[in-house]
C-alpha cells in the first residue's frame, strides 16, 4: 500500500507521519508538496499536523485552497482513506469533508501531553484492529481542538457512528461530547485532534497508534484481495 | 523619506548626540580617528550597535578569555553562530544558549517569541538541523500581577514560537525570587544535528562575489534593539517600546526549510543570521572573519515600509531575515530555490577586496567604514573589579540548621516552593514531542533525544541556581556546571560541552564586574574538571531595575552523548524492591538553600562547599554503573535536599519509598550538600553496584505508594505519595488564579 | 480605492472562553457593569473597485474564506478610502 503525507507550508508533523508509516507500519510513503495536482497513484492520504501557512486567520482555512486539496476530494469521493491529524484535521473541517468547525480550547492554551482515548467505533477501516471501548494512550499537541458542531449535526454523527475517538476521562479541550476523532457519513475520511502517528514506538512512551494505521492497512488488503 | 531629518555631522558631534546611541565621548573620539573625519549619522548608527556591549562584548571580553573553549571533540568554537562538537559517525551536534531580557521585561510575549527564533537562526545558520529547543527562565515572585503577567506571556511566546515553527521545546528551567522582579531573565537555547561535512561558516570570501538577502522584508522594527539591551531597564524603558522586534514562525519555518536546501547547493559561500543589529552586523562580521569587504546598495534590500533611511535599514531588528554570500553568476539558481518558499532572495551587493563596508542608497555613498573596526575593534574595557561588602559578611557565617518544627510539613511546603514544584503548567503549553525523537519529555533531570537511525541519543539541560552564586559566585560558578553535568550523567550521558548566558547587572559597578569575574573563574574551572569546554554563549549585561541588580544568573546550557539508547536512565523509581541508595556525604549546609529562603525569607551564609575532583569523581562512578546496565533510575540532589528528591522519584510512577537517616533530621533531609545523587537498584545488581560507587543504601522502593522517611527509628514522614504530590503539581496553578 | 472593514464574531451560541476571561478580568477590576463580552476579529481590506458590485465580492470573500460560518458571524461596512 501507498502512502501520500501532504506537506503544506508550515507542516511540521510530516516528517513524523513519514516515518511512522515507513519504519514502524513498514509500507510506502511519500512526501506530496502542497501544489501537486495528481494523487492518482496513491492508495491512502495523510494530512500531517502542523501550522500550515502559520494557521493564520483561522487553523486550515488557507491550506484547504491549495491545488492538491481538490485531489484530496477527489481521493474521498473515490472511497481511499484520508486521514487528517490536528491541523490535517483542521483542514478537512475547514475544506467541508468533515461536519464542524473547531474553536480554541477551553483553557485558552495549548496543551501537549499523553491523553486516554476510547475506541467508540471499532467498524471503520481506521479502527479494526482495536476492541470496542478499548483505551488507548495517544498525545495530543494543538491550540485549536475543542471541536464545535450544531445539534443536529451532533445527533447525525452519534446516529451514523460516525464518531471514532473519544477523549476517555480527561478532555483536554472541551470539545463537544468529548469528540477526539470523527469519520465521514461514508467512513472513509477520518480527523482526529490526537496524534497517532507520535504513538508507534515504546521507546517514546506509547505504541497504541500504530494500530489505526495497521487497521488502513488491513482494510486495504482486504477489499484488494476482494476485488482482484 | 526620512521620517526623522538626520541631524548633520557637526551637528552630532557638537551636540554629543552620540551618547543618546550609547556611545561615550572617548569612543566617538576613536571613531573620528578611525575614520580620519567625523562620522555621518548612518556611520554612527553602525558603530554604536557593533560596540554596544551585546555585539561587541567590550566590558565582558577580558573575562570570556579565561574560558576553556578546546578540547578534541569541539570542532566549532565561540565566534559562530553556534559552537559545535563531534558526537562520532561523521555527526556532530551545535548549541547556542541567548538572552532575550530586555525585549521581554517589555513586551513578554513578542520579547520571548522573538529570542526563540533568534537563536533557532543561529543553529540553522550553521548549517545544523534544529532539534530541540531549551529555555531558562527568571521571575520575581508569583504574588505580583506584573510578575504572573510576565510568566504567562513569557511561557506563551516561547510557546507560539516553537510549537508553530514545529521544533520540539524539550526542557529548561524556571525559578523566581524577588531580585528578577523587575527585570525577568529569558534565556533560550537551541541544539542542532549536523554532518561534518556540511558546516558552514559566516564569512564573505572570494571578491567579486555575490551578497544577498533572503527572507523577510525590512521594517522599522527593533531599531536599536541591540543597545537597547545593553542598557538598564529605568522607568523610561516602556517609551522604547519601538525597539521590540515581532516575531513570524512560519516566515521563519520556510527560511529554515530554505536554507537547509541551500547548504546543499556548492553556490554557497557564506550565511549568517541577521540577529541583534540586522543588516550591520551580519555584513561587517562576514567581511571582517573572511578578511575582505562587502558593497551593498541599500535600494535593493526588501523593505515593508516607504521611505526608510539608510540608517534606519541598516539597524534594523526585523526577524526571519538571513545574508547570504554565494558564487557569483548563480544568482537565479539560489532565487528559484527560495521563491519555491515564497521567500525573497535579492542581490544586494558584492564581496570586495579592501576591508571596508561601503554602502550606497540613492545614488550615493551614505557610508564607508572599515569592516574591522567595526567588528573587531571595538574598545576593550578592564572595569574595575571590587569584592562587596556582603560577601565578606556572608563568609563570616557559621553553617546552621533552620528551625523546623515539623518535617512532614516543611517537605509539603518545600515541594509548593514555585522553584521546585512542578513546572507541567510550563511545558505543557510546549510541544516537546513534535518531530518524534523525545525520550526523555519534560521533567526529568534531563531532557532526551534519540538519533533517528543509531543507536545513539543527546542528553541536554539548562542549569544554574544563582542563589548560591549571589552568596559565593565563584563557589556557584562551580556548581552551575557541575549541576548540569550530574543532570546529563543521571541521563545516562557523558557531557560534551556547553553554551553559556552570563546574566548579570551593571559592569560599571565594581561589585557587580567582582561577581562577573569570579562566576566566570568558578565556571571555568569546573569544565576544566568535567571535560566541558564552553564553545558559545552569550552575554546580558545591565539586568537591572532602578539601580537594583538580579542575581549573577550564569545560565550553563549542557550537551551530553548517551553512547546506547539502553543507557537512557530517568529519576523515576521503576519497580518495587528495588534498593535505593545515596551517593556523597551530607553536611549542614543551607547558605542559599530552599528551606533557608523558605524559613528566613531571605538567604545568607556560605554557599554549599564543591569539591571538583570528588564531584568528577562520583559522576564517573554512576556513569560506569548507568553504562553496565546496574542503576534503575538516578536522580541529582539539588532544591530541597534528599526529602525533595525522594518525593519527585517515586510522583507520577504508582510506587511508594521507604528511607532511613540518621544524624540530624534536618540536615539529613533538606540540606543541599552538593556532588550527592539518589539512585534505585535492582536486588541482582546491588553488589556490583556497590563496589563500583560505594553508595550507601538507605532504602527500598515499595509497592504501596507512601512515603515515609524513619530517623533514628522514629517515622518523620509518613503520608501517601499522592498528598506530597498535590502540593508539589498543584503549586503554580494555583498562584496563577 | 475602497476600504472594506470586515467584523468577524463568533455566533452567539458558540461558547467564547476569551471573551469569558476578559470580562472575569474586568469584574475583578470592579467593572461590574460588564454584562458580556464578545471578542472578534477585525479585517481592513482595501479594494481596487470593478465591474461587480462590491458588496457581492466581500460577501462571497466572507462566506469562503474569512469568516467559517459553522462557528462565526460577519459584517462589513464599504468606504471611500481616503488617500494619505
Amino acid at each position: 500500500m501507498k502512502f501520500a503525507v501532504i506537506v503544506f507550508p508550515g507542516s511540521n508533523c510530516d516528517i513524523d507521519m513519514y516515518h511512522a508509516v515507513k519504519d514502524e507500519l513498514g509500507e510506502e510513503v511519500e512526501y506530496v508538496w502542497h501544489d501537486a495536482t495528481d494523487l492518482s497513484q496513491y492508495d491512502g492520504i495523510l494530512l500531517p499536523g502542523g501550522f500550515s501557512y502559520g494557521d493564520y486567520l483561522r487553523s486550515g482555512s488557507i491550506a484547504r485552497f491549495s491545488n492538491v486539496m481538490s485531489e484530496v476530494v477527489k481521493a474521498a469521493e473515490e472511497g481511499k482513506p484520508v486521514l487528517g491529524v490536528c491541523n490535517g484535521f483542521q483542514i478537512l473541517l475547514e475544506a467541508g469533508l468533515l461536519p464542524g468547525a473547531m474553536l480554541r480550547n477551553q483553557g485558552l492554551k495549548f496543551i501537549c501531553r499523553p491523553v486516554e482515548l476510547e475506541v467508540v467505533n471499532n467498524e471503520t477501516m481506521f479502527t479494526t484492529s482495536y476492541q470496542l471501548h478499548e483505551r488507548i494512550t495517544v498525545p495530543v499537541a494543538h491550540g485549536e481542538g475543542n471541536y464545535f458542531c450544531d445539534e443536529d449535526t451532533l445527533k447525525q454523527l452519534e446516529k451514523n457512528g460516525q464518531i471514532a475517538f473519544r477523549y476517555a476521562d480527561d478532555n483536554p479541550n472541551g470539545s463537544l461530547l468529548s469528540i477526539a476523532g470523527i469519520t465521514n457519513k461514508e467512513g472513509n475520511v477520518l480527523g482526529m485532534m490526537p496524534h497517532p502517528e507520535r504513538a508507534v514506538d515504546g521507546l517514546l512512551g506509547s505504541a497504541d497508534g500504530l494500530k489505526l494505521f495497521q487497521s488502513i492497512v488491513k482494510h486495504w488488503r482486504d477489499s484488494h484481495v476482494v476485488n482482484a | 523619506m526620512s521620517l526623522m531629518l538626520e541631524p548633520a555631522q557637526q551637528q552630532i558631534k557638537d551636540e554629543k548626540i552620540y551618547r543618546e546611541m550609547g556611545l561615550t565621548d572617548e569612543e566617538f573620539s576613536l571613531v573620528e580617528k578611525i575614520l580620519g573625519r567625523l562620522p555621518n549619522y548612518t556611520e554612527l548608527g553602525l558603530f554604536s550597535v557593533m560596540w554596544s556591549e551585546h555585539c561587541s562584548y567590550k566590558n565582558s571580553k577580558p573575562l570570556l578569555r579565561k574560558f576553556p573553549v578546546t578540547g578534541e571533540q569541539v570542532l566549532q568554537g565561540p565566534g559562530e553562530g553556534a559552537g559545535i562538537v563531534d558526537i562520532g559517525d561523521g555527526q556532530a551536534v551545535a548549541f547556542k544558549i541567548e538572552s532575550h531580557n530586555h525585549p521581554s521585561a517589555i513586551e513578554p510575549y513578542q520579547g520571548a517569541a522573538t529570542g526563540v527564533g533568534g537563536i533557532i537562526r543561529d543553529v540553522f545558520s550553521m548549517g545544523a538541523r534544529p532539534i530541540a529547543i531549551l529555555n531558562s527562565l527568571r521571575f520575581g515572585e508569583l504574588d505580583s500581577p506584573r510578575v504572573r503577567y510576565l510568566f504567562e506571556q513569557v511561557v506563551a511566546g516561547i510557546a507560539g514560537y516553537g510549537n508553530c515553527i514545529g521544533i520540539p521545546t524539550v526542557g529548561g528551567e524556571v525559578q523566581f525570587d524577588r531580585s528578577y522582579d523587575g527585570n525577568p531573565l529569558v534565556n533560550a537555547m537551541c541544539v542542532g544535528l549536523i554532518n561534518h561535512d556540511k558546516i558552514q561558516k559566516g564569512q564573505a570570501k572570494g571578491v567579486g562575489n555575490t551578497v544577498m538577502y533572503v527572507g523577510a522584508k525590512t521594517g522599522r522594527d527593533g531599531i536599536h534593539g541591540a543597545t537597547f539591551a545593553s542598557e538598564e531597564l529605568t522607568e523610561d524603558s516602556d517609551e522604547k517600546r519601538p525597539a521590540v522586534q515581532v516575531g513570524d514562525p512560519f516566515m521563519e519555518k520556510l527560511l529554515l526549510e530554505a536554507c537547509l536546501e541551500l547548504i546543499k547547493n556548492d553556490a554557497l559561500i557564506g550565511i549568517q543570521d541577521m540577529g541583534a543589529a540586522g543588516l550591520t552586523s551580519s555584513s561587517a562580521e562576514m567581511a571582517s572573519k573572511a578578511g575582505s569587504g562587502i558593497e551593498m546598495n541599500l535600494d535593493l534590500v526588501p523593505q515593508r515600509e516607504t521611505g526608510m533611511s539608510a540608517y534606519e535599514m541598516m539597524l534594523s531588528e526585523s526577524q526571519e531575515r538571513m545574508l547570504i554570500v554565494i558564487e557569483k553568476g548563480r544568482e537565479a539558481e539560489i532565487q528559484e530555490l527560495f521563491h519555491k518558499y515564497d521567500l525573497d532572495a535579492v542581490a544586494v551587493g558584492t564581496v570586495t577586496d579592501d576591508k571596508r563596508l561601503r554602502l550606497l542608497h540613492e545614488g550615493n555613498v551614505v557610508a564607508d567604514v572599515p569592516v574591522d573596526a567595526l567588528a573587531e575593534d571595538a574598545p576593550v574595557y578592564n572595569k574595575p573589579s571590587k569584592e562587596p561588602a556582603y560577601f565578606r559578611e556572608f563568609q563570616a557565617i557559621e553553617n546552621t540548621e533552620p528551625e523546623v518544627e515539623n518535617v512532614e510539613e516543611t517537605l509539603h511546603a518545600l515541594l509548593k516552593q514555585p522553584t521546585i514544584a512542578s513546572k507541567e503548567w510550563v511545558y505543557d503549553q510546549y510541544d516537546y514531542q513534535v518531530r518524534t525523537n523525545t525520550v526523555v519529555t519534560p521533567g526529568s533531570d534531563a531532557a532526551v533525544l534519540r538519533i533517528r537511525g543509531t543507536e545513539k541519543a543527546l542528553a541536554m539541560t539548562t542549569d544554574c541556581n544563582s542563589r548560591y552564586l549571589y552568596l559565593d559566585p565563584e563557589t556557584g560558578g562551580k556548581i552551575a556546571v557541575a549541576e548540569a553535568a550530574r543532570n546529563i550523567v543521571c541521563s545516562g550521558g557523558r557531557p560534551l560541552a556547553i553554551t553559556d548566558c552570563l546574566n548579570f547587572g551593571s559592569p560599571d559597578k565594581p561589585e557587580i564586574f567582582w561577581q562577573m569575574e569570579k562566576s566566570v573563574d568558578g565556571m571555568s574551572e569546573a569544565c576544566r574538571v568535567l571535560n566541558a569546554p564552553v564553545i558559545g554563549g552569550n552575554v546580558s549585561l545591565y539586568n537591572e531595575t532602578n539601580g537594583t541588580a538580579v542575581y549573577p544568573t550564569p545560565v550553563v546550557g549542557m550537551v551530553g552523548l548517551i553512547d546506547k539508547l539502553d543507557h537512557i536512565t530517568t529519576q523515576a523509581f521503576k519497580e518495587a524492591g528495588d534498593a535505593v541508595y545515596l551517593i556523597g556525604d551530607t553536611k549542614t549546609e543551607f547558605g542559599g538553600s530552599e528551606l533557608q529562603k523558605l524559613t528566613a525569607g531571605e538567604i545568607s551564609g556560605k554557599a554549599p562547599d564543591l569539591d571538583l575532583s570528588v564531584e568528577q569523581a562520583r559522576q564517573e562512578k554512576l556513569l560506569t554503573a548507568i553504562r553496565q546496565g546496574l542503576v534503575a533510575s538516578a536522580h541529582d540532589l539539588a532544591e530541597g535536599g534528599l526529602a525533595v528528591a525522594l518525593a519527585e522519584s517515586a510522583f507520577g510512577t504508582g510506587l511508594g519509598v521507604t528511607a532511613e537517616t540518621d544524624g540530624s533530621a534536618v540536615t539529613a533531609l533538606f540540606s543541599e550538600t552538593q556532588s550527592r545523587f539518589l539512585v534505585s537498584v535492582k536486588p541482582e545488581h546491588e553488589q556490583a553496584f556497590q563496589e563500583i560507587t560505594g553508595a550507601k543504601k538507605i532504602g527500598e522502593v515499595t509497592a504501596q505508594p507512601v512515603l515515609k522517611v524513619v530517623h533514628n527509628g522514629t517515622a518523620v514522614i509518613d503520608q501517601p505519595v499522592d498528598k506530597f504530590e498535590e502540593s508539589w503539581r498543584g503549586a503554580i496553578p494555583c498562584l496563577l488564579s | 480605492m475602497m476600504k472594506v472593514k470586515v467584523h468577524v464574531t463568533l455566533r452567539e451560541s458558540v461558547l467564547d472562553p476569551q471573551g469569558t476571561a476578559v470580562k472575569n478580568s474586568l469584574h475583578a477590576m470592579n467593572y461590574h457593569e460588564v454584562q458580556d463580552v464578545r471578542i472578534g476579529k477585525y479585517l481592513e481590506l482595501l479594494i481596487e473597485p470593478s465591474d461587480r458590485p462590491i458588496e457581492e465580492t466581500v460577501k462571497e470573500m466572507c462566506e469562503k474564506l474569512l469568516a467559517n460560518t459553522v462557528i462565526e458571524n460577519y459584517e462589513f461596512e464599504v468606504e471611500e478610502a481616503v488617500t494619505q
